[in-house]
């Protein structure tokens, strides 16, 4: 039983970085912009939010927890945004190609990641592994009183407040897309972007608002991985893959938040299953390891075959917009 | 057209060019080398405080320097090469293989294992030949299965593909349990580093001298088939419009399996070039974001394969010669990987002023 429990709660906190990757990636592509650079951001976000809280706490002899994460939330973000806004112009303004540039950002986004990660002990003048204590207890605080209640306290409340965060944004961004009139535009430019146009909506702001801000939605799946999940410090391509399950994940969710929610928790399980499952080799637990990926490449095939119309990716997802050129 | 004369914020106007002078269009993606070379110094002189003369000294010494350096930029060029050159089929039938890391890895573990059980049982060339031959047989396979899912069921090629890497990724790890060497240290380590078998040999006393023969006549070989062959046209074809194709009595199906094991397969092959002619080794890094970059490289020299050439010994000069200032500072190696990011933006920013013209909109009100 507790061993169950133990699993579940695992899963949940594996699969909150993957979860806020898949949110804003969702929002990225209902404007018809396939960002493969996620992963790149996700890595600059995580490591622009860690970096900040190090120097704010190097400046001041006594970090407060609670200003250290405005700093460090604040800086994820912008710097996450900062990855989107070079995707959009290059994509949207100077209409290059979409795949091509995402992977130029994500090779950038994961070196800067690990170039900043591994050098700023250096940079900042040789003080060992950096390590962000006072504001990653802000990050790991858990509710107080409801996180005592056994099992169900253990279950679903005894985690960082981004956990949370993570499920009521996928709710919301669900709620803006399908009832909004914004999202109605929104989803109509990932449709038919000319149709949209001939209807008065400001394409080009739309796709920027749109991957703009999926990209500094997602940037907190890696500053969670570091504050709450890694406790405030760093470890070279400790990240991982989590970005391009991310990727994953928004097929899996069929393009719908609410679905990424539970999704993510099906990833974060299967990711660290191999650790649960009795009577693995060495070598079957890295057999294990392939599950995540199995299974999305299974959703893959039984989607495209079942071919449903509701089910499939934005119309004009992956296809630049000039309005010259129809 | 209607909108844009009611659209009162446009002061920028862009046209699509009908046609660039050759001239001019080397001269745009020379500017944009110069901006991206001026921003990446600036970012390293920010890093090290050392003069940007200085810095540049640095990675040309880092790339080409030393005689072993500069055969290590041309060994690391020749990989970023065949990559780009064996997904050049794929992309001219606007097939997304973004695959070409797991395909390596394959390829890279079917060759550590051939050197590992048969590295005693024959002699060396025919070692090499049957490397080649099985290398690229995995590739394939890696290329076939997202190949035949998109012919019969359109399965997003993207994602399929990008999800194999990681399962290749797996199947080394599982390979790295039964191959480890020594005992205990997750890692193959060199493989048959006293006998050599499996081994590239020298050639007129240059180790890497094979690499670069396989690599340009694959590169040769791949040119000729796309340009003068009955199945590259196909492939142009498919890649234009899967209608006009099927109209034309093509195939399409077995166009898109086709050019998929062959891009695989390639793609394997570099697999091997780097397992037995350069690293000696197998790990989950054997592919190390390449498959990622000749991508890019690929689709930026419009598959041109001197254009590709000319883009890969590019972006592995500053890459090495980022790396050789990176630990000169004592500072990560990842480094090489933000520049080759800068200039890859620079350099797919710069396309849009080869197909458009940017006009300053003045006062007058008579446009169109």
């Amino acid at each position: 039983m507790s061993l169950l429990l133990t699993f579940l709660q695992n899963a949940i906190s594996q699969g909150v970085s993957i979860l806020f990757g898949a949110s804003g990636e969702i929002v990225t592509e209902k404007s018809g912009n396939l960002n493969l650079g996620i992963p790149g951001i996700m890595y600059m976000g995580g490591i622009s939010g860690l970096m900040a809280a190090f120097f704010y706490e190097k400046s001041t002899g006594h970090p407060n927890a609670f200003i250290g994460l405005l700093i460090s939330l604040l800086v994820t973000m912008l710097a996450s945004a900062f990855g989107g806004l070079i995707y959009s112009v290059l994509t949207i303004t100077l209409r290059a190609n979409q795949n091509v540039v995402g992977l130029a950002l994500t090779t950038f986004g994961v070196g800067f990641g690990n170039f900043f990660g591994g050098s700023i002990s250096k940079l900042a003048g040789g003080v060992g592994q950096i390590s962000v204590k006072t504001t990653a207890s802000a990050y790991r605080a858990k509710i107080p009183g409801l996180s005592g209640i056994p099992v169900i306290g253990d279950l679903l409340f005894s985690y960082g407040f981004l956990t949370y965060f993570s499920v009521i944004l996928a709710v919301l961004l669900a709620f803006f897309l399908k009832k909004t009139r914004k999202g109605l535009n929104l989803r109509a430019i990932g449709e038919d972007p000319g149709a949209a146009d001939a209807a008065g909506i400001n394409v080009s702001r739309y796709k920027y608002t749109a991957t703009i801000s999926g990209a500094a939605i997602a940037g907190l799946g890696g500053l969670y991985f570091v504050m709450e999940y890694l406790g405030g410090t760093w470890n070279n391509n400790g990240f991982g893959d989590r970005g391009w399950l991310a990727i994953a994940l928004v097929i899996l969710a069929l393009w719908k938040p609410v679905n990424a929610i539970w999704g993510s928790f099906l990833f974060g399980g299967l990711y660290i299953l191999y650790i649960y499952l009795p009577g693995l080799t060495r070598a079957t637990q890295e057999l294990c390891k392939m599950l995540p990926y199995v299974v999305t490449i299974i959703v893959l095939i039984l989607s495209s075959k079942r071919n449903k119309h509701e089910n499939q990716p934005p119309a004009s997802l992956g296809e630049a917009y000039f309005r010259e050129e129809r | 057209m209607s909108k844009e004369a009611a659209n009162k914020e446009v002061f920028l106007r862009m046209t699509k060019r009908d046609s660039i002078s050759k001239r001019k269009a080397w001269a745009i993606r020379g500017i944009a080398v110069v901006l991206s070379l001026i921003l990446c110094a600036l970012i390293i002189v920010a890093l090290t405080n050392d003069n940007p003369f200085q810095v540049y000294l640095g990675i040309i010494d880092g790339a080409v320097g030393r005689k072993r350096r500069f055969w290590v930029t041309v060994r690391e060029t020749m990989v970023l090469l065949i990559i780009a050159v064996g997904l050049t089929p794929a992309f001219k039938m606007r097939f997304w293989n973004i695959g070409a890391e797991g395909q390596i890895l394959m390829g890279g573990t079917a060759t550590a294992a051939m050197m590992i059980y048969f590295g005693n049982a024959m002699p060396n060339w025919l070692l090499l030949l049957v490397i080649f031959i099985v290398s690229s047989l995995a590739g394939m396979l890696w290329g076939l299965l997202p190949a035949v899912f998109k012919a019969y069921y359109n399965t997003n090629e993207t994602l399929f593909t990008l999800m194999l890497n990681y399962v290749a990724m797996q199947i080394v790890t599982f390979c790295i349990v039964f191959w480890e060497n020594p005992a205990g240290s997750n890692t193959v380590g060199i493989i048959n580093g006293a006998t050599r078998k499996g081994w590239f040999r020298n050639i007129f006393g240059q180790q890497y001298v094979l690499n670069v023969i396989i690599v340009l006549i694959m590169t040769l070989a791949v040119y000729l088939y796309m340009k003068h062959s009955k199945q590259g046209y196909e492939i142009a074809v498919v890649g234009e419009s899967q209608n006009t194709a099927k109209y034309a009595g093509i195939n399409v199906k077995k166009v898109i399996i086709r050019t998929m094991m062959i891009s695989g397969g390639i793609c394997g092959l570099a697999g091997s070039i780097i397992v037995s002619g350069a690293s000696h080794t197998i790990s989950t890094s054997t592919a190390g974001g390449r498959g990622f970059t000749a991508i890019i490289v690929a689709w930026m020299s419009k598959f041109n394969p001197v254009a590709m050439l000319l883009v890969s010994a590019f972006l592995v000069f500053m890459q090495q010669g980022s790396i050789q200032i990176a630990s000169q500072y004592g500072l990560n190696e990842n480094a090489s990987d933000i520049i080759t990011g800068i200039l890859l933006f620079f350099l797919i920013g710069c396309e849009f002023f080869i197909n458009y013209k940017v006009e300053f909109r003045k006062s007058k009100k008579e446009v169109q």
